[in-house]
């Protein structure tokens, strides 16, 4: 899949665009999760450890593939489990106010 | 095995589509957590068609090496403290670049100078990622207290900085021009990665949530380079995303310090500033220091407190206690709310994450545009463990390296409380006039000392 160059850079700048529709409608509450969350998306760059180790024939690949797989997966499954964590924490109040206490 | 190119197009596709919907769900606390989820599913689409390709082998070696990047990665992700969250995120920034310097290196010697684009492509990938792997270990020792904290100097250290920068790149023009070998890469990747170490060192530490952001957008567009050497749209775009992320936090965060990054960046602030703003104390005013008896009477006959945490909160973990004594004054029926400073902490959002943590409903938490018109009709204003976010002398005094910085406008309170360790001055080096102000009286001690004081003070009121 060799896309011409013109192609891939069209993709990039209509990505960074849409970047900056979608991030900027995210709370200031959520930015730590938002931090871990695109922690977690840039982990994509598995792919190309993937790429790199599995059509690795000689030893240096190998090796500089087996890091980067290892670097790599830390990143997504780190990154995930943390994003996931935290979004979990944020709750509103289960109940009325000043009613009951809380817990 | 997938063979069909245009198939396994459109599995990267669901896989962007994936992505940029769990971005679009982190708009509300309500639904993020699903957003995660179908990131999470993206992820492993992509994973899976890569895996499915023709002619992908050594299925032992990924395994292994997945095996056990996961493993570190899930018990890092589950043991972290939330206190730890932004070295926990310099760390993921870090070995996210480092992949894709990797990936850029193993491509480059396998390839040896391909020439043009893909070139440029491997350069960009290798250098970004490099400088991002290095700059975030050094902002993960630096936040782990491994390092100072305070800017680290040196003389004539931005000529340094840019003789180093330069020379990378002028290796990264030689591989574009068609030198080749795998030691053009290595140089690059080498002085790369000193200059990433340079870059950050002198950042002191409240100026992390620039400093953060600004690695995870360096991660992120590296990630994007790797996507245009592998000729992967999948890499580009979800890279891109996060470039964009990280570009827009930097920039939220500079202006909510109202500096420019190249101030952040180049700027050393922090240093200790010999005498600076030090003879304000000689004006007559003197700071009040007060006991958690006293407070607690204050607290407890407010109609409206609202309480500004701060990195001390974070430092002496009181965010759980901190609670407590909201809700302790809740059911006396005072009005508790939580003022939120944008660069409050050590990442963007930092505070709202750990009082989350407490089970702070965010309901109760308030950006510093939507609380400041409060402050008037507060009784109280409690600030715990923060300091240059409510120096007043950002908006009065010109003088001030703070001048120009959006503050919470604590001073505004009928009274105000400060909880704070010491005399010592903030980050910025600077008193604090807020101290001096006759509405103001102090709390000495650790934060989570006195909340639970305060706490116990109020309980038997």
């Amino acid at each position: 899949m060799n896309l011409p160059l013109v192609i891939e850079l069209t993709i990039l700048v209509l990505a960074a665009f849409l970047g900056f529709e979608v991030i900027s409608k995210v709370p200031t509450m959520l930015h730590t999760p938002l931090m871990s969350g695109t922690n977690f998306i840039h982990g994509i760059v598995v792919v190309g450890a993937i790429l790199v180790l599995g059509q690795a024939d000689d030893t240096f690949t190998k090796i500089v593939g087996f890091v980067a797989i290892v670097l790599a997966s830390a990143n997504v499954v780190g990154g995930w489990f943390v994003t996931d964590r935290m979004l979990e924490m944020f709750k509103r109040r289960p109940e009325p106010k000043k009613e009951e206490p809380t817990e | 095995m997938i063979s069909d190119p245009n198939v396994v197009t459109l599995l990267y596709l669901v896989s962007i589509v994936c992505f940029v919907l769990a971005l679009r769900f982190l708009s509300s606390p309500k639904h993020a957590r699903r957003g995660n989820w179908l990131g999470g599913v993206g992820m492993i689409v992509a994973i899976a068609t890569t895996l499915l390709l023709e002619g992908i082998g050594n299925w032992v070696l990924i395994a292994v090496g997945a095996a056990i990047g996961s493993a570190v990665g899930f018990v890092g992700a589950r043991k972290v403290k939330m206190t730890a969250m932004p070295q926990m995120v310099a760390l993921f920034n870090g070995v996210g670049g480092g992949a894709a310097a990797l990936v850029a290196l193993a491509e480059w010697h396998k390839t040896a100078s391909p020439g043009g684009s893909e070139t440029v492509s491997i350069v960009l990938s290798a250098l970004i990622g490099s400088i991002s792997f290095a700059g975030s270990l050094v902002a993960f020792g630096k936040l782990q207290e491994l390092v100072s904290g305070r800017p680290i100097v040196f003389p004539a250290q931005n000529v340094v900085d840019v003789i180093v920068l330069a020379a990378a790149a002028a290796f990264g023009i030689a591989a574009v021009a068609g030198a080749s070998g795998d030691w053009v890469l290595f140089a690059l990747i080498l002085l790369a990665l000193l200059f990433g170490v340079m870059f950050v060192l002198p950042i002191g530490g409240a100026d992390m949530p620039v400093v953060i952001s600004l690695l995870n957008a360096f991660t992120g567009v590296a990630a994007s380079a790797t996507g245009f050497v592998l000729d992967s749209t999948v890499l580009i775009v979800a890279g891109m995303l996060v470039g964009a992320s990280g570009t827009l936090l930097t920039l939220l965060m500079a202006k909510a310090m109202n500096r420019s990054i190249t101030n952040v960046v180049f700027g050393a602030f922090g240093q200790v500033q010999a005498g600076a703003g030090g003879a304000r104390t000689d004006d007559g005013r003197t700071v009040r220091a007060t006991t958690p008896q006293d407070v607690a009477v204050q607290l407890s006959f407010a109609r409206k407190v609202i309480v500004v945490p701060g990195y001390g909160m974070a430092v002496a973990q009181a965010q759980h206690d901190v609670r407590q004594l909201a809700d302790v004054l809740e059911e006396r029926g005072v009005d508790v709310k939580y003022a939120i400073h944008p660069v409050a902490g050590r990442m963007p959002g930092h505070m709202n994450v750990l009082l989350a943590e407490a089970n702070v409903p965010y309901t109760q938490l308030f950006e510093m545009d939507e609380i400041n018109p409060e402050f008037a009709q507060t009784d109280v204003a409690l600030v715990i463990g923060a300091n240059d976010v409510t120096n007043p002398a950002a908006r009065s005094d010109t003088s001030s390296p703070i001048y120009g910085m959006p503050i919470l406008d604590v001073d505004k309170a009928a009274s105000i409380v400060v909880l704070k360790r010491s005399m010592r001055p903030g980050f910025a080096g600077i008193d604090n006039e807020l101290y001096l102000d006759p509405k103001t009286t102090m709390l000495f001690g650790d934060a989570k000392d006195s909340v639970l004081k305060l706490i116990s003070a109020v309980k038997a009121l």
